[in-house]
């Protein structure tokens, strides 16, 4: 891969601290951004996925903190960079949106003037005619219908798409270099969904940014990604390009989260299941994390810890035993 | 495939008729049509779905029909009683037969309660044991049938998982035997791996308490799964209801047919499929369209819609659509 | 093994919870002691006074009014470690009385007056409609009268003694507990587990004192350890003014006015119960303040 990154991770620990024990969760993770690319980062909740954008954006709440790691944006360390300095990449050159629109935005100011405000304090220089133009502007790229008018509305004036719509225009309107996506489109209903991850995908081919989305829900990357990490208690448990990933899934977690999907066209009377729930982050299990609910487990999963290795070009896995795919003849 | 259709007696448990449902926004005359016009009728046994977007109307139809909300007009019959007309002493013997099942498992647990005592608050409301040990004897009974070990019986909800107390929630519906269960999105707020062993114990339970369900939701895989017949709403209207093998292979509104394109396929082999994607947002329903409410989004739109509200017809086969010009 | 492990799993809590953001009443008083001090230690200075006030009679070295003309006005010696009064009287022993007083007058019209204000409150926001718009205004009422005067009007008709103060006191402070309760109530009485209940077909009165009340016991903690140094305050105004308590019974405010006319010669007469006044009343804020910090849903975040 000749592919210059946007954002390196490597060994990123963010551990909480708290009165029962120290939690770690997240537990060694290394993360790539390729330019231009979207990467989907999947898992339940209270793996860690949300903690990891949290780590690399500054905004670990007290008691977690990052512990280790090196966060590399642009060639340039962030790990453990100030706040202020933080701030300067932050918004700008990163910019994030989150799942639910309606805490994101404040509810006593207009959506434009809010959208304006995030401009201008990245860059004094414009003005304020200028600014207002740029915002009606990237309004209608999101695709917000009468962008004159919205850019007066009150946030609770709006649908939840027109309010996801309006994060993507804040997001974007520093012209980001990376977008971190946090559950987008989970608060929204499957025909908006549909539309803002079309729209994502289309912001991407236009400028050439790069987005890491963060979701739990695996059509939503199967749909949209180029390159998947699967995260697992803290880990990465799989990571591979999104087509290997689906073909050749070799970790039981991925497959059993594949397999309790409920699938149109498969009649099934009963949904696969993975037996039991996430494991306590602080009682992790001594081996793999994954060793007390998968079906493969055998003594050697329960003794010792597992590293992650390189299955095929870009695909790893942590995994002793991966599930081998026969060559798959037809389809 | 579908065991339960083809079994079960079609005898009709639940028929709401000419069903409205109107709330008022303060604002003077301004109202709000959550349920305009649902004539709709769950039969024995089955799962009935109810599908739609946010703000369709869904949550509160599935309300009204058991009587948490009172209902504008018209008539929903029970056992050939109109229960829509009863206050809530006459309602009062009905209700142990319809229970509800609650969208988000962390706010339908009262905090400063045990397990024991939420699920034996039916039993205790109805008097349905003669003594304490006997409810906590039940009580067990149905931690166990859901899958909640018993030592777990004076614990707080706030030590279990979503899961855990999803299946909580769904002890206490069943306590009092009753004959439909309106599950409202029982699995949205759960995780993919948790989600299919609530679905999964949704169906067990189903059969071993002969239950009706009428299943509220928006993730159409899920009903998919859980559901024998299927009724697509849109803001507080019906469009269609079908059996869902029907549906799902041949829609015949196009708002159903933009519903199921819509889906995201955990498969990216089909993401190059050809998908219609609606554009527009959905009407505010307080005022609707005159003619078809899915008039201003629906690309197949012609004068008669914008005019004319089409009304649920039958087209046999347990296919009812309301479109003026149906597909296929 | 397999059983072990069920159980294990069952107690496993997501992320969330691992992180403190659900914990018990239990669990949000233990990081209180340890993360606000000042709160832990003035819930040890209130155990400690209300222990001094219950066992007086053991403590005091002389009785509640009993005189010794001889030695009058005396300072602070070892043998009256406050000194003594005009009629001989231990400063020390009588404060130890009057704080039994004291502290029955903040408690006791606190607790009337926490009753009335959640009845009313869970009446008026769990009916709405006009119970709530009766009960509502007459609390706004209440509250647009200066505490003080209301209880001088009522201890000036009802004539002094010390049941009356407690009424007077009573009264005052229902209103702004049948604000929050009402305002909670609003709130819980959305929520689905009050939904299910409703479901279930659990009848109103057991929704509201099985579900409402108990969800709001976080808060009325916090009302009630913010009243009570508002009471103590009141009855020593009272006290002080000549319509509170009367001789010889003893209570701080009416030490203080007693030792009003030694104030130059004799300040500890004076200064001693102030002080008193001044510990009780900070100890019960700063734990107030404390439990809002530690309990309160709406500070939390």
């Amino acid at each position: 891969m000749e592919e210059k990154n946007i954002l390196e991770i490597r060994g990123l620990k963010s551990y909480f601290f708290t009165d029962n024990g120290v939690v770690p969760a997240v537990d060694g993770v290394d993360l790539d951004i390729p330019e231009g690319k979207i990467i989907g980062l999947v898992g339940e909740s209270g793996c860690g996925k949300s903690m990891t954008v949290r780590s690399v954006m500054g905004l670990l709440k007290y008691p977690g903190r990052v512990v280790e790691g090196s966060i590399r944006f642009d060639g340039r360390e962030i790990a453990g960079l100030k706040e202020n300095e933080l701030r300067d990449i932050c918004g700008k050159d990163i910019s994030m949106i989150f799942q639910e629109p309606m805490t994101s935005l404040n509810p006593v100011i207009k959506v434009g003037k809010q959208v304006r405000e995030t401009l201008l304090i990245h860059d004094r220089s414009i003005s304020r005619e200028e600014a207002d133009r740029r915002v009606i502007e990237i309004f209608k790229k999101v695709g917000i219908s009468e962008p004159e008018k919205r850019f007066n509305s009150y946030p609770h004036q709006l649908s939840g798409g027109l309010r996801q719509r309006v994060m993507i225009a804040m997001a974007m309107i520093c012209k980001p270099k990376l977008l971190i996506a946090d559950e987008p489109t989970t608060a929204l209903d499957v025909t908006i969904e549909a539309q803002i991850l079309r729209l994502m995908k289309e912001l991407r081919d236009e400028t050439g940014m790069s987005v890491l989305l963060i979701t739990h829900n695996l059509g939503v990357v199967a749909e949209l990604c180029d390159y998947i990490y699967v995260m697992y208690a803290g880990k990465i448990v799989e990571q591979a390009e999104t087509f290997e990933l689906f073909d050749h899934t070799a970790h039981p977690y991925t497959q059993g989260l594949l397999d309790s999907i409920p699938r149109i066209g498969r009649n099934a009377d009963r949904l696969h299941t993975i037996p039991g729930v996430v494991p306590n982050l602080l009682h992790l299990p001594k081996g793999c994390a994954f060793c007390n609910r998968c079906e493969l487990a055998e003594k050697s999963c329960h003794d010792q810890g597992v590293e992650l290795r390189e299955i095929s070009p870009g695909h790893k896995v942590r995994c002793i035993k991966p599930i081998e795919h026969k060559e798959v003849t037809g389809s | 495939m579908n065991d339960s259709m083809n079994t079960a007696p079609q005898e009709v448990l639940l028929r709401a008729e000419h069903l409205y449902k109107n709330y008022s926004t303060g604002k003077k005359g301004r109202e709000v049509h959550a349920v305009s016009d649902v004539n709709l009728s769950i039969m024995k046994g089955e799962t009935l779905a109810l599908v739609g977007e946010s703000g369709c109307g869904k949550s509160t139809l599935g309300r009204t029909l058991i009587h948490m909300l009172p209902a504008t007009s018209g008539s929903i019959y029970y056992q050939d009683m109109d229960i829509a007309a009863m206050d809530d002493k006459q309602f009062k013997p009905y209700r142990r037969k319809m229970q509800m099942i609650f969208q988000d498992p962390y706010a339908s647990l009262d905090p400063r309660m045990t397990v024991r005592n939420i699920i034996a608050e039916p039993l205790e409301t109805y008097k349905v044991c003669a003594t304490k040990e006997e409810t906590t004897e039940r009580v067990l009974k149905l931690m166990d049938a859901v899958g909640i070990p018993g030592e777990f019986l004076n614990r707080y909800p706030h030590q279990f998982s979503g899961g855990q107390r999803q299946r909580i929630g769904i002890a206490r519906a069943i306590a009092l035997q009753p004959e439909l269960i309106i599950c409202d999105e029982p699995v949205s707020a759960l995780d993919v791996s948790v989600q299919s062993q609530v679905l999964n114990l949704l169906k067990d339970i189903q059969h071993a308490f002969e239950l009706t369900y009428l299943f509220i939701g928006h993730d159409l895989s899920v009903i998919n799964f859980v559901a024998d017949r299927v009724c697509v709403m849109f803001l507080g209207c019906i469009c269609e209801v079908a059996g869902k093998d029907e549906l799902y292979s041949k829609p015949l509104h196009p708002y159903s047919e933009f519903l199921l394109d819509a889906i995201p396929v955990a498969d990216p082999h089909r993401r190059n499929r050809q998908r219609k994607v609606l554009t527009g947002e959905i009407p505010s329903p307080m005022d609707l369209p005159k003619g078809c409410c899915f008039c201003t989004r629906c690309p197949y739109a012609t004068d008669i819609c914008r005019k004319e509200r089409p009304e649920l017809r039958d087209l046999g086969d347990g296919r009812q659509v309301a479109c003026h010009h149906p597909l296929g | 093994m397999f059983e072990h492990e069920d159980k294990n799993m069952a107690l496993n809590e997501d992320l969330q919870s691992q992180i403190g953001e659900r914990d018990g009443i239990r669990d949000k008083l233990k990081r209180m002691c340890r993360e606000n001090p000042l709160a832990a230690v003035s819930a040890v200075v209130i155990a400690i006074i209300i222990l001094m006030a219950i066992f007086a009679p053991v403590i005091a070295p002389y009785g509640e009014a009993e005189q010794d003309l001889i030695n009058r006005l005396q300072a602070p010696s070892a043998e009256h470690w406050l000194g003594t009064d005009e009629l001989g009287r231990d400063l020390f022993s009588r404060m130890l009385y009057g704080s039994r007083l004291s502290i029955t007058i903040g408690i006791l019209p606190s607790l009337i007056s926490l009753t009335i204000g959640v009845v009313a409150g869970l009446a008026a926001g769990y009916f709405g409609g006009w119970v709530d718009y009766v009960i509502m205004r007459v609390a706004d009422v209440m509250l647009s009268i200066p505490s003080l005067i209301l209880a001088m009007v009522v201890m000036y008709t009802l004539g002094t003694s010390t049941v009356n103060l407690f009424i007077a006191l009573s009264m005052t402070g229902w209103s702004s507990v049948a604000r929050v309760v009402r305002s909670q109530t609003l709130s819980i009485k959305q929520s689905e587990y009050v939904e299910a209940a409703r479901s279930i077909g659990v009848g109103r009165w057991k929704i509201m004192f099985r579900h409402i009340l108990p969800n709001c016991i976080p808060s009325l903690i916090v009302l009630f350890t913010l009243n009570v140094p508002s009471a103590i305050l009141s009855e020593s105004s009272l006290s002080f003014l000549g319509i509170g308590v009367k001789v010889p019974a003893a209570s701080w405010g009416l030490i203080v006015n007693q030792g009003r006319q030694f104030l130059f010669t004799q300040p500890w007469l004076c200064l001693a119960p102030c002080v008193a006044i001044m510990i009780v009343v900070l100890a019960f804020n700063f734990l107030g303040d404390g439990l809002r910090d530690a309990l309160d849903p709406y500070m939390q975040r």
